[in-house]
């Protein structure tokens, strides 16, 4: 309703004279730092729309600031000051980088970068592997060899890799699945193999699993369980257990085999960035030889 | 004010006859503001823990993290916010145009089934997997459509109500609530643009593809902050405070001003949420200075929520409600000062992609959405029901301090985090390799992850508080609360 305006007692405004369900504006005029302050931001927007792009087709501000253009040459910049080092790496065989300890200390800090954005997911930040088949990069327990020509086959090429022709193979048959082995059987088996490790808990059983151990499971794993880098074949006579070292974690590996896939890195990443990764995965402690 | 008890027997010369307000399906819209609160405020507290301890995914593709993170944002957005707008916008224009509901109760509960259908419809399906992939306009095309209905209907009886108010001048409460019901229209039309695979099928493609869909998306999404988070919010300000302070509108020339400029410069800052990305470089300039320009506009309405309070401060020790809706204020102009500050494409360089983000976004929602709406249904609840008062201030308090807590929690912790992340992204050694993998920016977020959920934990609780509380208010029969009350506010004193 509209009445005429009245004097408000606390601030001695007067009101706008309009009333809705109780409710009255007063005539406040508007606060000055808050119209400056306004004012403020229009004139610093006028500027940066003169001096950054500012309309469509018409290229840059004065400052001739293109933002893709500026990305590029922070990113060239970059790849400019590594180069020489990555040449260098490019060039040297692995001995030589060990040898040299500035090309060395470049690998490890570059190493370790690519490992965390490439390697990490699976092996973990520190190489520590993880449960499920990723095994630790920081032991000496190799599946397929722990001299740098050998990682650096297993980074190039993978494992099992389905897109690379060179990669590293081998098949696990399924004992159970595949009618190989009836599930008596293949408890015995897995009571002889926990054995290997002083683990057994069912020396009978294991009795009954030795003769089937000999005739399907040393042509890899050897006789006595030792493993076979030729064909990725793990140790099974110690307490590293790719994929759990318990009475049923084995029974199923027996059942239903294992088969990891690693892709393969040749293709995808640098040859300086796998020379790194060598190099850092052996400065991990667990490489063997030079 | 003359009495006029004691003229009963004469006709009232003085009183004006009131109408017949609707009310019914308001109740029923408040109602379903705190059970959607509710709910959405337990979803955000799962999906923190997922954040922390990812073993809560549970391993099922229905409780993964990517589909209720859309369940939670709709939830508290569009339900929890979208109930109390409309609870709050039809409550105000029937009294502030002195006018019956147009439509009447009919219409009044058309928009309350078909706006919570909606948001069954809608939430169901991010549960099922169907979704159109864009950020807050999840809702495949049948919903959208379903939507566009409801919302049409909601012009018209908003604004049908204003044409026949019986008021010479339209409240400035009212002139955001139909900003915001005309733009979240143009709004949800633009971005929804879509062609669904069949007529049958729940699959739908959206018309813009590439970098134009990009910017149509944070056009929409941008203001769908601007416009349901903010202009509409405002109108419940405009309206509540004033109410709970007794006291007239601080500035009538600045509610014209910064209501003119706040609908016009927000629709333009959507491109600051495409910061070097592929949008030309001339489009992130223009959103980024529309933002900056937002500043002032923005800080209006907490000027003029603020400075209402001026002769009523004292009320701030005795109404829990008035004492939400203020907090509330404040956290506006918090959140609206530091959006303008990271629409900075320098300062978003660190901020994008990070929990400070998440952070800005949760002071305003948690801080002054939440806020106003906790003070609203604290005030209005008593009155829907026709109660004298609520049935414990006290309670009111403990939720008002536990929310508060964990709402530092909750912000502080984003800070820290988000600054943290982005320093660590762009970290490099002296050799010029990165410092840190992402996995390792990950594990360092794990603690302030904890204290996230912890905040979100004491929110949830607060908010169940108030439902106890509203319960009780409504419950117990006028003389009861009544009493109760009296016992709850004199011990306070000892």
């Amino acid at each position: 309703m509209a009445n005429a305006p009245e004097r408000d007692a606390h601030s001695g405004t007067t009101t706008t004279g309009h009333e809705w369900d109780g409710l009255k504006e007063l005539n406040t005029p508007l606060p000055t730092w808050w119209l400056w302050t306004f004012y403020a931001t229009i004139l610093f927007s006028v500027v940066w729309l003169v001096l950054y792009p500012a309309l469509p087709f018409t290229g840059t501000g004065l400052l001739g600031s293109i933002a893709r253009q500026e990305a590029d040459a922070d990113h060239a910049a970059r790849i400019t000051a590594a180069e020489p080092m990555l040449a260098r790496l490019r060039q040297a065989s692995q001995p030589e980088i060990l040898a040299d300890p500035e090309l060395r200390a470049y690998a490890i800090a570059g190493g370790r970068t690519a490992f965390g954005n490439t390697c990490a997911g699976c092996h973990g930040a520190g190489g520590q592997g993880a449960p499920g088949g990723f095994p630790s990069l920081a032991d000496d327990d190799w599946l397929w060899g722990g001299h740098l020509a050998e990682i650096e086959q297993t980074i190039r090429h993978g494992i099992r890799a389905p897109d690379d022709a060179e990669t590293r193979l081998s098949q696990m048959p399924r004992f159970l699945a595949d009618g190989m082995l009836t599930a008596m059987q293949v408890n015995d088996v897995a009571e002889y193999v926990l054995g290997l490790s002083g683990r057994g808990t069912d020396a009978t059983a294991a009795a009954r699993g030795a003769p089937l151990f000999a005739e399907n499971c040393v042509a890899c794993h050897g006789e006595r369980g030792e493993g076979n880098r030729e064909l990725g074949a793990p140790s099974l006579a110690d307490a590293v257990w790719l994929y759990g070292g318990d009475k049923a974690s084995v029974v199923r590996s027996i059942s239903f085999a294992r088969a990891g896939v690693m892709p393969a890195w040749g293709a995808r990443l640098d040859p300086a960035v796998i020379r790194m990764l060598v190099v850092y995965l052996h400065s991990l402690g667990g490489t063997e030889g030079q | 004010m003359p009495d006029v008890s004691a003229v009963a027997d004469s006709p009232p010369l003085v009183a004006r006859r009131q109408p017949d307000y609707v009310e019914a399906p308001l109740r029923a819209f408040a109602i379903a503001t705190v059970f959607w609160g509710i709910a959405g405020f337990a979803v955000g507290l799962f999906i923190a823990a997922q954040l922390a301890w990812p073993a809560l995914n549970l391993g099922l593709e229905y409780t993964s993290f990517g589909r209720l993170r859309p369940l939670h944002t709709s939830a508290v957005i569009f339900a929890f916010g979208g109930n109390g707008l409309f609870l709050a916008s039809l409550y105000v224009v029937q009294r502030t145009c002195r006018a019956r509901l147009f439509g009447g109760e009919d219409a009044a509960w058309f928009l309350f089934w078909g706006y919570n259908f909606f948001i069954l419809i809608a939430g169901t399906g991010y549960l099922l997997g169907i979704t159109q992939s864009k950020e807050y306009a999840e809702p495949e095309w049948y919903a959208d459509l379903w939507l566009t209905i409801v919302w049409v209907a909601y012009l018209v009886v908003f604004g049908g109500t204003i044409l026949k108010r019986e008021e010479p001048h339209i409240y400035v409460a009212n002139w955001f609530f139909l900003a915001f019901i005309i733009t979240i229209a143009v709004l949800h039309l633009g971005n929804n643009a879509a062609l669904p695979v069949s007529l049958f099928g729940t699959k739908s493609y959206v018309a813009a593809a590439g970098v134009q869909d990009a910017m149509i998306q944070w056009w929409y999404g941008h203001n769908a902050v601007g416009f349901f988070l903010t202009a509409g919010f405002l109108g419940i300000m405009y309206y509540f405070i004033p109410k709970m302070a007794e006291r007239p509108v601080y500035s009538y020339r600045l509610s014209v001003i910064h209501f003119w400029a706040l609908t016009f410069l927000y629709i333009w800052a959507g491109p600051h949420h495409l910061h070097y990305t592929a949008l030309p470089d001339w489009a992130q300039t223009l959103g980024m200075v529309f933002s900056i320009m937002l500043w002032m506009p923005s800080w209006g309405g907490m000027i003029n929520g603020l400075m209402t309070l001026s002769g009523a401060w004292d009320k701030l020790r005795t109404d829990p409600a008035l004492r939400f809706a203020v907090a509330a204020v404040g956290f506006y102009g918090m959140a609206t000062f530091e959006g303008p500050m990271m629409s900075i494409r320098a300062v978003n360089a660190l901020s994008h992609y990070t929990d400070w983000t998440i952070g800005h976004v949760h002071s305003g929602a948690l801080g002054w959405n939440g806020f106003i709406l906790f003070g609203m249904l604290y005030w209005l609840v008593p009155r829907l029901w026709g109660r004298q008062q609520l049935w414990s201030a006290k309670l009111a308090n403990w939720h008002f301090w536990v929310a508060s807590l964990g709402i530092l929690l909750y912000i502080t912790a984003m800070w820290v985090s988000g600054i943290m992340q982005g320093l660590m992204w762009r970290a490099y050694d002296h050799l010029g390799f990165l410092q840190y993998s992402f996995v390792e920016t990950v594990a360092a977020m794990h603690p302030y992850y904890v204290i996230r959920a912890l905040g979100g934990l004491l929110y949830l609780s607060g908010a169940l508080l108030m439902a106890y509380n509203l319960w009780r208010s409504v419950s117990s029969s006028p003389a009861e609360a009544s009493a109760a009350a009296q016992a709850a506010a004199a011990p306070a004193a000892a």
